[in-house]
């Protein structure tokens, strides 16, 4: 039930932040998750609340599935002062360290040997806590990529690298650009890694996966990679339709959407039509109090810009 | 005090910090088992052990996100880019990442980590390993920018950068790791921000960093005893935070300003101490500023290229009297 309520918010929040784009209260570039909320959903439950996420500028569901404020996280898309970064960092910055959420970082890759610090010192500390990293598709391609695995492998970090293989990277089919056809699972033999593939698109089966390689991390075991196939349901960014894609592929995808699958098998479980109905209307309540009070919030002071260079809270570089 | 070179001031400072908090980690290329390849941290892994001085792969990405991903969870770590030229393959890290976490997390996330690199020329080891790459640095808002010149500052400073709670760019000068001086005993902390004023003239401020310091001084010596020119010799120590106060106090002293840089031309960090000055103290200045540099070439190789390349005392005493003239 948990996973169901976490994608129905993960849900509701990212196609309220598309409206708010339409309403031009959003700015700048988004970068929407909708179709790929099980991965997001599915660590977001097994983590533990001290262990460590780091997400892609894609990044809306990873930090709202670590118990981010969604205020917070529309007030930043929206710009303001109640927004996680105080309208410093923006959709793709989300980051709620009090949350272990570690970031969102919009350069491919950069976040991969980051994670591998963070889990670098979860080992050094003996603190079991875990890393877990989601990057698309692309990353694989990127030197980063490799450098944080073999490192992170060789050092046996406890960091989960999770790959959410939405089938493009960007705009470009990523078997066009890719020498394999698992961009990141044909890779894992490189770095002596086990080959993992699992359908990005069933909670239960993504829980199941984190569960079992975030605790074999925690006693010491390494780390893990990880390839979820997905798909996302509108285009990489604000700017992109999704034109590039062959008719009937959204179709087909829309068939195996994570969060209609997942209603149909709680109900097939047995649960009531109308405690999910309940449950949707709660997720829906959720965000539009978030909409309306991020709505409320005041656009952050100008003083906001001469902060937090510096550790001591100033922008000063003379003196 | 003791005399140490200056590389062994590096391992000693690292020792210092290592030694008094069990946060400061090492991990680097080749820095534990071999020692470094300027040999500037021989003895670190045999004292501390392979779980805080930690030898990498060929992976500069790999060791800076490392050392920023520990950074923001509780560690200090020091990390080192063999040669500075290298920081171009993990620019992103630098400048993207590191520089700008705290600002754009509002606050939320703090990176106490030192970057340590081999700088400079005078080594004949041609464009890629010998570059003076430290304004590169200066121009990214969000990381401090450090070049000592001299064994004590590099323990002091090097200390004080891995207190320090942001992260520090810390230029070692490769030229001048076999320079022996004076370090005191004990425990030793300097200052990050502070320039230092090395000799005192009345006549022309020269403000230099690093293996140019030396240089200038040098050159100091000649112009007074030969040609009867007293300068004030400055030593930057530290290009972010910018110790302005200090600056801008000796060249008002003096009136005449003379940078010395081993940067290239364009956007050398005596560009910014010329524009600082030109703004700000021009009512005191005598006539123009002069900068001395590296003329904005690929650094050649052979030895006599090489030393014709970069500012030599003979060609800052010559420019200096020429313009003194």
């Amino acid at each position: 039930m948990e996973l169901y309520r976490q994608q129905l918010e993960l849900r509701y929040c990212e196609k309220r932040a598309y409206d708010l784009f339409l309403q031009n209260l959003i700015k700048g570039t988004s970068h929407l998750s909708l179709g790929q909320e099980a991965i997001a959903a599915g660590f977001g439950v097994a983590m533990r609340p001290d262990d460590w996420t780091f997400c892609t500028y894609r990044g809306h569901a990873h930090t709202l599935a670590r118990g981010a404020s969604m205020t917070g996280v529309l007030g930043e898309l929206m710009g303001r002062e109640c927004g996680l970064l105080g309208g410093k960092g923006g959709s793709m910055h989300l980051t709620d360290v009090s949350k272990g959420a570690m970031g969102s970082y919009a350069i491919i890759g950069a976040h991969l040997p980051v994670a591998a610090g963070a889990a670098w010192s979860a080992q050094y500390r003996g603190t079991e806590q875990v890393a877990v990293c989601f990057f698309g598709d692309g990353t694989t391609n990127i030197g980063a990529f490799h450098e944080a695995l073999n490192m992170s492998a060789v050092w046996k970090l406890p960091v989960i690298f999770v790959c959410e293989n939405n089938l493009y990277m960007e705009y470009t089919p990523i078997r066009d650009v890719t020498a394999v056809e698992h961009p990141a699972a044909d890779r894992a033999s490189a770095y002596g890694l086990e080959r993992i593939v699992i359908d990005g698109n069933d909670a239960d089966e993504v829980y199941k996966t984190a569960a079992k390689y975030m605790e074999r991390a925690r006693k010491g075991g390494g780390p893990a990679l990880i390839e979820a196939m997905t798909y996302r349901h509108s285009g990489h960014s604000r700017a992109d339709p999704g034109k590039y894609r062959p008719e009937g592929e959204l179709e087909k995808w829309l068939q195996r959407d994570p969060i209609d699958m997942y209603r149909n098998r709680l109900l097939e479980l047995g649960f009531a039509e109308a405690t999910l109905k309940d449950m949707e209307a709660e997720a829906m309540r959720q965000v539009n109090e978030a909409t309306e009070a991020a709505k409320a919030s005041p656009v952050p002071g100008l003083d906001a810009i001469d902060r937090d260079v510096w550790a001591d809270g100033s922008t000063a570089w003379r003196n | 005090m003791a005399e140490l070179t200056y590389r062994d001031a590096v391992a000693a400072g690292i020792a210092q910090e290592m030694e008094r908090d069990e946060r400061v980690v090492f991990l680097g290329e080749d820095i534990a088992a071999a020692g470094g390849v300027f040999k500037a941290t021989v003895g670190l892994l045999e004292k501390f052990g392979p779980k805080r001085v930690r030898d990498t792969p060929i992976s500069e990405q790999a060791i800076l996100g490392a050392a920023m991903g520990a950074a923001m969870t509780g560690l200090r770590p020091i990390a080192e880019i063999m040669f500075s030229d290298f920081l171009a393959v993990c620019w992103d890290i630098v400048a993207n990442e590191i520089a700008k976490t705290r600002y754009m997390t509002n606050g939320q996330i703090t990176l106490p980590l030192v970057i340590r690199t081999a700088n400079g020329a005078g080594s004949r080891f041609g464009a890629q390993h010998s570059q003076a790459v430290e304004n590169w640095a200066m121009m990214i808002p969000g990381i401090k920018v450090i070049a000592p010149a001299f064994p004590a500052d590099v323990k002091g400073l090097l200390a004080a950068a891995i207190r320090d709670p942001d992260p520090v760019l810390f230029f070692e000068q490769k030229s001048l790791y076999s320079m022996k001086g004076e370090v005191p005993d004990g425990e030793h902390v300097d200052e990050l921000g502070k320039a230092k004023v090395l000799r005192h003239g009345s006549d022309c401020t020269i403000v230099a960093l690093a293996s140019m310091v030396h240089k200038s001084l040098d050159a100091a010596a000649i112009l007074e005893k030969e040609h009867g020119i007293s300068c004030t010799v400055v030593d930057v120590r530290s290009l972010v935070p910018l110790d302005t106060q200090t600056i801008l106090s000796e060249i008002g002293k003096t009136g005449r300003l003379f940078t010395v840089e081993e940067n290239p031309r364009l956007c050398g960090w005596g560009a910014e101490i010329a524009s600082i000055a030109a703004e700000e103290c021009f009512w005191t200045l005598d006539a123009p500023i002069i900068r001395i540099t590296t003329p904005h070439i690929p650094l050649p190789s052979a030895d006599k290229l090489e030393d014709a390349t970069i500012p030599s005392v003979e060609r800052i005493v010559r420019e200096i009297r020429e313009k003194m003239d």
